[in-house]
């Protein structure tokens, strides 16, 4: 019984969905990137987009409410944000692939429960818990500490790319980010476990072991959960679809699509 | 994901033959299970099945999914007109939402849309075989089905194959209930059954008697009240007719925030009890008999607009048909009404005609099979029943925890036998037991459920057979 889920359905809001689509229709799945918090639609639409369009998959990006291009949302809970992935994936013509970076890898293991992907791929997960705070507050206590009284969470150059990446491009990244809503940065330090996938998916993991805002053993954690061991980039930073050698991690998750059953 | 057929049609070359009964060829098609029917329940089956890995081929009469809902198919009892009487989160499988822009009560144009989606989402159409149908289902050795077919126009050669296992999801609103009244044969008036209602035009301009309190003869009768010159509500009690919105929120949804937070019944029938009288006020008062039964003891009826149109004279309540003469309607309290058209919205009769009603438990062809959930059967744990509920909200939800637990019992009979064996235990000990409350016995109630009771008993039943 989902009680709630029917008698208080979330509020529709108006989303922003980027897409690349490939000129042949090959039949791959079509891939659904989310978000981390305070990132939008454009973060993939930078480079993965166009990138997995041209080796086949129609890719879609969706900016969550109050994120990007979608529609403000002070008050949005991780439930909501999980709405809108479920919205979005069902909307598409065929059964997708949902990849969720950072905070959205949390809002994709939550939509999961309420949408059978086809696949799904967790980029960076941020899932919460007093460990990723610790480390975040000594990494970055200035960016952090508000976040904690329900203030903006503001990530530094430093979290999230790796001195590779051109600091005017790096700069430029930084000051597009925006905010998520408290009471869903709140629900990373108690929000419990996101129920079991539907239709056991396949699921990939993989980060950086560099990565400043989600330490390499939360990597390893997320990726046991799934039955898996995470697939890693030395040398970037968080924000691995920005950074300087964005190519690589999103050729890893094409090739493991196209070897899975999932992939066909 | 590994299935036991990549394609579901079933292939000659590829399926070994052997013989029935009767010395029929049949094809032996393995561990793919078989679905009858194409509509909501079927189409949720053909992915829950797919999805826990099994190969699947459904057979469904029509030219196109949707059942029930897809107007263009002659078994389909939608009218123009027809909008949900559940509102969305209600109505939609719990794993393919439906568009947050959609209104809260979609028209039904919408649900098939919503359904065509659905099975291109999920690829299932190569798994149905469309315009055929099943003339027969029979117990072939080793608790497997042979399921004979044909085209739905009868030509072409019969063919029989051998499943693991069936799903029925035929539908249950397609054969009309009509009832039997004194000199009917001798009215010289139009007589309709609701399933052959399409359009308001058939009424516009005529003097109309609509028989049943159903969600569709109420919905008919506020129709005929725009429509035609006159309209009677013939109803044989009175009934609690429920607004579709309460408080500005669909008026289910606040219903269910009662439920959720385990309100006991007798305090949310006061409190709805109190809420109509706010909202509707005393329907005596407009001429509608005083319901003989407190709420949630009938079908639920969402109509915001009748009480609306009484009160315009646009309706007028009656009592039930006494019998009929040539050219007038006698009721029961002796009055006569001269109407042209009589539309009579008395429900449907769940059907099996292919398969023996024995093995259903229901020796006595009455059409009320003795199962478990409404869905399983004592004796043949490879035979389920997809959508055969009758609930106080959206069915689809129902049929698609229907189906799953039929998959994972499929897959317990596989993996974890003991599971199964006893999961058969309970279907032959419960078969039959009901999940809403004191209901009001009548053809149309035996398989009524409260959705949170029944869910809950299908949750239950899931852990139970998961061990959990």
């Amino acid at each position: 019984m989902r009680g709630r889920e029917w008698s208080r359905p979330v509020r529709p809001a108006r989303r922003e969905v980027l897409s690349a689509v490939p000129q042949l229709e090959e039949g791959r799945p079509p891939l659904l990137f989310v978000p981390g918090f305070g990132h939008g639609a454009w973060a993939f639409a930078e480079h993965w987009l166009g990138h997995a369009a041209s080796r086949g998959f129609p890719a879609y990006a969706v900016s969550l409410r109050g994120h990007g291009g979608s529609e403000p949302a002070p008050e949005a809970t991780l439930r909501a944000y999980a709405h809108d992935v479920v919205q979005v994936a069902a909307g598409l013509p065929r059964q997708a692939v949902l990849v969720g970076h950072g905070a959205g890898a949390l809002v994709v293991a939550h939509a999961l429960a309420r949408y059978p992907a086809r696949g799904a791929v967790l980029v960076a997960p941020v899932f919460g818990g007093w460990g990723v705070l610790g480390a975040a507050l000594r990494r970055n206590p200035a960016g952090t500490l508000p976040a904690v009284f329900g203030g903006p969470l503001r990530l530094s150059r430093g979290q999230l790319f790796s001195r590779e990446l051109p600091d005017e491009e790096a700069r430029r990244y930084v000051g597009r980010l925006g905010r998520a809503g408290r009471r869903a940065q709140w629900a990373l330090l108690g929000e419990p476990e996101a129920e079991p996938a539907v239709g056991a998916p396949p699921v990939l993991v993989l980060g950086s072991p560099d990565d400043r805002v989600v330490p390499a053993s939360t990597l390893t954690r997320v990726a046991r959960r799934y039955g898996s061991a995470p697939l890693l980039f030395p040398g970037m930073g968080h924000d691995v679809m920005l950074d300087a050698r964005w190519a690589e991690p999103i050729d890893a998750i094409l090739d493991w699509l196209e070897k899975e059953p999932a992939g066909h | 994901m590994s299935t036991s057929t990549d394609h579901g049609r079933p292939d000659p070359e590829a399926t070994s033959s052997g013989l029935g009964s009767d010395d029929r060829p049949v094809s032996d098609r393995g561990d793919t299970v078989c679905v009858i029917g194409a509509g909501a329940s079927g189409l949720t089956a053909i992915k829950n099945l797919r999805e826990h890995g099994f190969g699947v081929d459904c057979y469904e009469r029509e030219t196109g999914v949707g059942g029930a809902w897809n107007w263009r198919h002659d078994r389909s009892p939608v009218y123009a007109s027809t909008h949900l009487i559940s509102s969305k989160p209600f109505t939609q499988f719990p794993d393919f939402p439906m568009p947050d822009s959609w209104p809260d009560y979609p028209h039904h144009s919408q649900l098939l849309s919503y359904f065509e989606r659905y099975a291109d989402h999920f690829d299932l159409r190569s798994h149905i075989w469309f315009g055929t149908e099943v003339i027969r289902v029979e117990p072939a050795e080793g608790e497997r089905w042979d399921v004979t077919t044909r085209s739905t126009g009868g030509y072409g050669p019969e063919r029989t194959s051998r499943y693991a296992a069936v799903v029925i999801a035929n539908g249950h609103n397609w054969s009309p209930k009509l009832p039997r009244y004194e000199g009917l044969e001798q009215f010289r008036g139009e007589i309709m059954h609701a399933s052959s209602y399409k359009d308001p035009a058939q009424l516009r301009g005529k003097r109309v008697l609509v028989v049943g309190a159903g969600n569709t003869g109420c919905d008919i009768a506020v129709e005929a009240a725009q429509q035609a010159s006159r309209c009677w509500h013939s109803t044989r009690r009175g009934y609690w007719y429920a607004p579709k919105y309460v408080l500005g929120r669909p008026a289910d949804q606040v219903n269910d925030s009662l439920l959720a937070l385990r309100v006991p019944l007798r305090l949310r029938q006061w409190l709805y009890h109190w809420t109509l009288r706010l909202t509707v006020g005393d329907l005596t008062r407009f001429g509608l008999p005083k319901p003989d039964h407190r709420v949630y003891e009938t079908h639920p009826i969402a109509n915001s607009q009748l009480v609306y149109y009484v009160g315009h004279g646009g309706i007028g309540p009656v009592p039930d048909v006494a019998r009929f003469h040539p050219y007038a309607v006698e009721l029961a309290d002796g009055r006569e009404i001269d109407p042209e058209v009589v539309v009579f919205a008395t429900g449907y009769l769940p059907r099996f005609e292919f398969l023996d009603a024995s093995v259903f438990g229901d020796s006595a062809g009455a059409g009320r099979p003795g199962l478990w959930l409404n869905a399983f059967t004592p004796g043949h744990p490879t035979l389920a029943v997809a959508g055969l509920v009758q609930p106080d909200s959206g069915l689809f939800t129902l049929s698609h925890w229907q189906t799953v637990l039929f998959a994972r019992l499929l897959q317990a009979r596989r993996d974890r036998p003991e599971r199964a064996a006893a999961f058969g235990q309970r279907v032959r000990e419960r078969a039959g037991e009901r999940y809403s409350g004191p209901v009001k016995e009548s053809s149309r109630h035996w398989f009524e459920v409260g959705h949170a009771d029944y869910l809950r008993a299908v949750e239950r039943a899931l852990v139970e057979l998961e061990g959990k």
